[in-house]
């Protein structure tokens, strides 16, 4: 109980309830505007929150994680664009509800969804966190190196029909990871003699490129767009109460959710999937879906929510970051001295309750914000594209320079920024690149610090978590291999047919 | 024959025009930095191997190499498709804001962080085609709150600019500390 009213306490603060509103006022804003998206404002925001005392730097950029979603819903649902990826789905049934003259519903619902998602899943990682706190110190260096090893394969499988490119853009992050000066002999790997080199490539400089600086390119390259939007009439609060009539699709929607984003890789593409899919076998409408589902909308709304607080528990308890907004808070944590892992719960609890508040707290923020100003951010979704990319481009440049006021990150980052359009253009993943750079990190430095303790090879899976792990790693191969193989016999056996 | 056709099906996927040229050169380059392992982490003679500096570079590099091919070999056996050049043409015209930027980050420490956005952002507003009045007084008002967010309130570390120097006293510590 002391260690919780040492957490409230650090959050009463005014400069961290300041940061916490801004960070989830400023998410909502961000996920509302189509391309920009979270990972590009925290990677934009990161150098500014530098001078801010730690719990105020972090609450504001965990405020972005963890509304952007919300906002993300509204042009999905108005204009059938997604505001962030992760809201896809929503368009399935939202923007249909909207053709049929039921935007306000469809927004309402939408919210009250998220709201419920992001409330369970918080609710979960607070009833497992002393769960956590014994579990965690278990995970040695082998059993982390097992983690994020699990993490990377689950990244790559979890992109079906592009495996082979994920695995070639994972391969690419973790490559880029080594350039530079070797941490433990100081040898310099893949400098080829530039003194630039050695410093290594900087995963925020990465990220910004990827991200933000793609994303500027691509919308001034690209046709200007305006959309307009009709201005939404009447009180949206009637969301919650009708919610109450769909709480089993919510809230086990929300159950994948928490599932799903504790497993590092997965994410919430998957959630969605299995939270949509089931929503649709136990509706008593299932026709509507993809036509303007209550249930398609709640489904895909509580499952996408429900994933930045659970995929804070691999992150939290063994500092393994489990998609790209995590890893991006991985950076976030490190900047401001809070290395998350096993120690964190032995030696930080306030900490951890501080953040676990705070998420609470910026999830009733961003509904009573939403509830309240959503005409006004329909206003900011009209923005003309290309002015949104020449902001974009004006706000990275604080971003990159401001890291080390390196004019050669900066081209870096204008030469990620290229590759980044390329693979947006090809439709190709970013995510692998940026959890490669990560997971490799972590698997590089975890392997070598438990390989000297072990006289075998074999000895890395000697303790129990490690074979677990182990074990989960050849069965999510396996399974995966037995639905390629399954789907490549149905492909040959289609041929004959058609050969016949 | 069948089996041919079922091998084609297992690489087969559905792919954007262009995707070929960007599989050829991923491979290039990982291929080339395949050949530069030896040279670019050298191994040492009596560490172990998974503590040879040089250990992750070959899985990183080695794995580059075996998802690049054969994701050039499903790019290959996929259908061939139209509008490749001028996808090419879209990635190069993409490059030129990169070159933009770059410009602004060179522009930077000599005008100064202000003027240099507000002349980037009105540039950049011109050549994406705008020229109403109230376009501009928008774009350089919003040169002027990212400036004032970042620089004066959040002390973000970007240097004053070498021209500031040439201004009177009381100005140039003002400009030089917040603007």
């Amino acid at each position: 109980m002391e260690i919780f009213y040492s957490a409230l306490n650090a959050l009463l603060d005014w400069q961290v309830l300041l940061a916490l509103l801004i960070g989830s006022v400023g998410g909502v804003i961000i996920g509302a505007i189509p391309g920009v998206g979270a990972a590009v404002a925290i990677a934009i925001l990161l150098p500014a929150t530098f001078a801010l005392p730690p719990l105020v730097g972090l609450t504001m950029l965990l405020g972005i994680y963890g509304s952007s979603m919300y906002g993300g819903a509204l042009p999905a649902v108005l204009i059938n664009t997604p505001g962030t990826a992760v809201n896809a789905l929503t368009t399935y049934d939202g923007y249909p509800m909207t053709q049929n003259g039921e935007a306000k519903r469809a927004v309402a619902l939408s919210y009250s969804a998220s709201f419920v998602g992001g409330i369970i899943s918080i609710l979960c990682l607070i009833m497992l966190s002393p769960v956590l706190a014994r579990i965690a110190p278990m995970f040695g260096s082998r059993e982390i190196f097992l983690a994020a090893l699990l993490g990377i394969v689950l990244v790559v499988l979890a992109h079906r029909g592009q495996v082979f490119a994920a695995g070639m853009l994972a391969a690419f992050g973790m490559f880029l990871q080594i350039v530079g000066l070797e941490p433990v002999t100081y040898s310099k790997r893949f400098t080829f003699g530039q003194t630039w080199l050695t410093s290594g490539v900087d995963l925020i400089v990465v990220v910004l490129g990827l991200f933000a600086l793609s994303q500027a390119f691509l919308l001034l390259t690209e046709k200007d767009n305006a959309p307009e939007i009709k201005a939404l009439e009447g009180s949206l609060f009637s969301g919650l109460k009708e919610l109450w009539l769909y709480k089993r699709v919510a809230s086990v929607s929300a159950g994948f959710g928490v599932l799903m984003g504790m497993i590092p890789g997965v994410g919430e593409f998957t959630a969605q999937f299995m939270a949509y899919t089931y929503a649709q076998k136990t509706s008593k409408t299932p026709d509507m879906f993809g036509k303007g589902s209550p249930e398609g909308l709640i489904a895909s709304e509580a499952a996408n929510n429900a994933v930045p607080a659970a995929a804070m528990i691999p992150l939290l308890a063994l500092g393994i970051p489990g998609e790209a907004l995590t890893a991006m808070m991985l950076s976030v944590f490190y900047v401001h001295n809070v290395i998350p892992g096993p120690q964190l719960f032995q030696g930080q609890m306030d900490l951890v309750i501080a953040l676990y508040l705070a998420l609470l707290i910026l999830n009733v923020i961003v509904l009573c914000f939403l509830l309240i100003s959503s005409n006004l951010l329909t206003r900011i979704i009209e923005l003309p594209t290309r002015v949104i990319g020449l902001a974009i481009l004006l706000l990275s440049f604080v971003g990159v320079y401001s890291l080390r006021n390196s004019i050669t990150d900066c081209a870096l980052a204008a030469g990620f920024g290229v590759f980044g359009v390329i693979l947006k253009r090809l439709h190709l993943p970013i995510v692998p690149i940026i959890l490669g750079m990560v997971l490799g990190g972590i698997m590089e430095i975890k392997l070598r610090s438990a390989m000297p303790r072990l006289k075998t090879p074999l000895d890395l899976i000697d303790r129990p978590i490690a074979m677990i792990l182990f074990a989960l790693i050849l069965i999510v191969i396996g399974l995966h291999m037995r639905a390629f193989i399954r789907r490549q016999r149905e492909k040959t056996l289609a041929i004959e047919l058609d050969n016949r | 024959m069948s089996r041919i056709k079922g091998m084609q099906a297992l690489f087969k996927r559905h792919r954007q025009p262009g995707d070929i040229v960007f599989a050829w050169v991923f491979f290039a380059v990982a291929a080339f930095l395949f050949t530069q392992l030896g040279a670019q982490s050298p191994w040492m003679p009596e560490a172990k191997t998974f503590s040879q500096p040089a250990f992750w570079p070959t899985v990183s590099v080695g794995l580059m190499v075996v998802f690049g091919a054969l994701h050039l070999l499903s790019s290959a056996l996929s259908p061939r498709l139209t509008g490749r050049l001028s996808e090419l043409g879209f990635w190069l015209r993409s490059a030129e804001y990169a070159l933009w930027f770059m410009i602004y980050v060179f522009m930077v420490p000599w005008a100064g962080y202000l003027p240099t956005t507000m002349l980037f952002g009105a540039g950049l507003a011109l050549r994406a085609g705008y020229r109403s009045k109230s376009m501009m007084v928008s774009v350089l008002l919003l040169s002027i709150v990212i400036v004032v967010i970042f620089k004066s309130i959040l002390q973000v570390k970007i240097p004053g600019g070498e021209l500031y120097q040439y201004l009177p006293g009381p100005w140039r510590s003002f400009m030089l500390t917040y603007l």
